[in-house]
């Protein structure tokens, strides 16, 4: 494993005001490393779509830092961390929030346009991320056209297109059978996840353990485990 | 075009239904817009004809006028004031009014009859057939050739009739620049002729047209007929005085003005709802695109550019729809009173503003608000 991609420290964040206050999470401390599979899992409702949220620049925690290579996420003007985004994280959303009137191509492309990158030159690097994914012929079709485990695949090569430094992917098998979950995720472990990219996975799949690096445990808000491969 | 507007073009149009409703809304709501407000300038220009075709700088009248067709005759001295006054270069007697004509097959016909000064003519019509000469020959009349000629049963050079029991022959045909509004021919004569063949009252001049001597003898002219219990307008007042008649002291206007509402409310309505559908669809995917990284202006500004790039093909369309169709009737019905003004445009394109302005801000509100974490919250 290599150098810390992420340092999380006493993070809290809670929802509501008083007696309807709702603490999400609770003084969560952890760190996530180049090179390495994190898994954060936990029943629903344990706060691991919150913690991932902060981590990732989404959602501002109510105390704690987030750093990330040494700066302080939280301390960026809203501008500077929408730039955050873009540049250092992938996203891969559970319902993969493809563009049904884009074709394939273009919502791999969405992030590179989005960096200002010219537009021909966006759709020529998406080409060459989809047939990472093995879609290269699916290019022009709308998502829909797809089936659950091509969608994620696009998803995937739409969130690796900008090449970030870390991967956010949330539930990634909710929508998939076994099989194709298991098969997304070797995919991910042997041809997205390198030594200058750190996943983190949010996930209670249990199916799809066994390709984590690391799992963290979560429950009412709390690391409660922190279990490493083995 | 950049990358994010590309995109924002590219999510509009494909979705083709939508894109449609929204067209459709918004053509539809400038079409009509355009046919109102063309129609009601095509009736206030033919209000105005008689003002516009005799061509006179200046117009000295009762200031109870308030429109060409209800003149109040105003007597022999005025005229005679009106040329003493400093600043005036000449000013000569207009006559203007209803008479019967009775056709040779014995049908009436009403007309507006204008009596030109008999020494200069001042305001005689360009001739298509004819010596203007011929006006002084016994009972010699002049027939304007506008849509409503064939109601004189199509009169050539040498047609006679009867005016008032009087003979009348056609010694013209005139070239018509803006037709009347109430769809009745127009006769030329000399004055004197327009006198003594229509019964008039005591006073016989219903207009009084002033040449000045040049632009800033205008308002000493003005002032001096003030003091004489009289009005002296320019042509371009005149017309704005006949057009505030129709439009504030006829309900024609506020009739206009409705429909032309109405119009904007139907294309609110239709595209605002429809441009609110889209956005909501979409509303997830563009809290996406703000997770991924999409800063707020851009959502912003692919929103506007959906809204306006709709609105301005709808408003070509719209425009393009009202002009073909009023084009097609004036074919059909040379009557028809519709023109298209750059006035009517400039309303047409500021309300298709309003309707993409708020539009597009019901949708701006909503993708401001999202926040990506409902994304990852489901």
């Amino acid at each position: 494993m290599g150098n810390l991609a992420i340092q999380a420290t006493d993070l809290a964040k809670w929802f509501g005001e008083g007696d309807a206050r709702t603490m999400a999470v609770k003084s969560v401390s952890f760190e996530a490393k180049f090179g390495e599979m994190l898994y954060i899992v936990g029943p629903s409702g344990s706060g691991k779509t919150t913690l991932l949220s902060m981590i990732s620049g989404i959602l501002k925690p109510n105390s704690g830092t987030v750093l990330v290579e040494d700066r302080d996420i939280w301390k960026m003007s809203s501008d500077e961390l929408a730039d955050f985004r873009l540049n250092k994280i992938g996203f891969v959303f559970q319902d993969y929030h493809l563009f049904p009137r884009l074709t394939t191509v273009e919502n791999v492309a969405l992030p590179l346009i989005l960096k200002k990158r010219d537009w021909k030159e966006s759709i020529k690097v998406a080409h060459e991320y989809l047939e990472i994914v093995g879609l290269a012929q699916r290019a022009e079709l709308p998502p829909v056209k797809l089936s659950g485990g091509e969608q994620q695949r696009v998803a995937i090569a739409r969130a690796i297109a900008s090449r970030p430094d870390i991967l956010i992917f949330d539930e990634p098998t909710a929508s998939l059978d076994g099989d194709t979950g298991r098969k997304i995720l070797e995919f991910v472990r042997e041809h997205v996840l390198n030594d200058r990219r750190c996943i983190i996975i949010v996930t209670h799949d249990s199916r799809i353990f066994e390709y984590a690096h690391r799992i963290i445990n979560m429950e009412d808000g709390r690391i409660t485990g922190d279990e490493h491969e083995k | 075009m950049s990358g994010i507007l590309k995109i924002a073009f590219k999510l509009l149009v494909n979705d083709k239904g939508k894109f449609a409703a929204l067209l459709v809304g918004i053509t539809f709501a400038v079409f009509l817009m355009v046919m109102m407000t063309s129609m009601f300038a095509g009736i206030l220009s033919r209000a105005s004809s008689t003002v516009t075709n005799i061509g006179a700088k200046m117009w000295v009248l009762d200031p109870a006028v308030n429109n060409v067709s209800s003149s109040i005759p105003m007597p022999d001295y005025v005229q005679d004031a009106v040329r003493s006054i400093d600043g005036v270069k000449y000013a000569v007697p207009l006559y203007s009014g209803g008479a019967q004509v009775k056709l040779k097959n014995g049908v009436y016909q009403a007309v507006t009859v204008i009596g030109l000064d008999d020494a200069s003519l001042f305001g005689r019509p360009d001739l298509i057939q004819g010596k203007i000469e011929d006006i002084y020959a016994e009972n010699g009349f002049i027939v304007v050739q506008d849509a409503e000629i064939r109601k004189l049963g199509n009169p050539k050079v040498g047609s006679e009739f009867e005016i008032n029991d009087h003979h009348g022959v056609v010694v013209g045909i005139a070239r018509a620049n803006i037709s009347g509004l109430f769809g009745i021919p127009t006769l030329y004569t000399t004055y004197s002729r327009a006198i003594s063949y229509l019964p008039s009252t005591r006073f016989t001049a219903s207009y009084i047209l002033v040449k000045p001597k040049s632009q800033n003898d205008i308002p000493h002219i003005k002032q001096e007929v003030n003091k004489l219990g009289y009005q002296a307008l320019t042509d371009d007042e005149f017309i704005q005085k006949i057009s505030n008649f129709y439009k504030y002291q006829t309900g024609l206007g506020i009739n206009v003005m409705l429909m032309t509402l109405i119009s904007f409310i139907v294309g609110l309505s239709i595209s605002g709802q429809t441009f609110y559908t889209f956005i909501l669809e979409n509303l997830e995917k563009f809290g996406a695109l703000k997770a991924i990284g999409a800063k707020g202006r851009e959502l912003v500004s692919m929103i506007l550019f959906q809204a306006g790039f709709t609105a301005f093909l709808g408003y070509g369309l719209g425009v393009g729809l009202a002009s073909f169709i009023i084009m097609s009737a004036k074919l059909k019905m040379p009557d028809y009173a519709a023109q298209i003004t750059d006035l009517n445009l400039g309303i047409a394109f500021v309300m298709v503003l309003i309707i993409a302005g708020i539009s597009s801000l019901i949708g701006i509100r909503k993708v401001i608000r999202i926040e990506p974490f409902d994304i990852f919250r489901g």
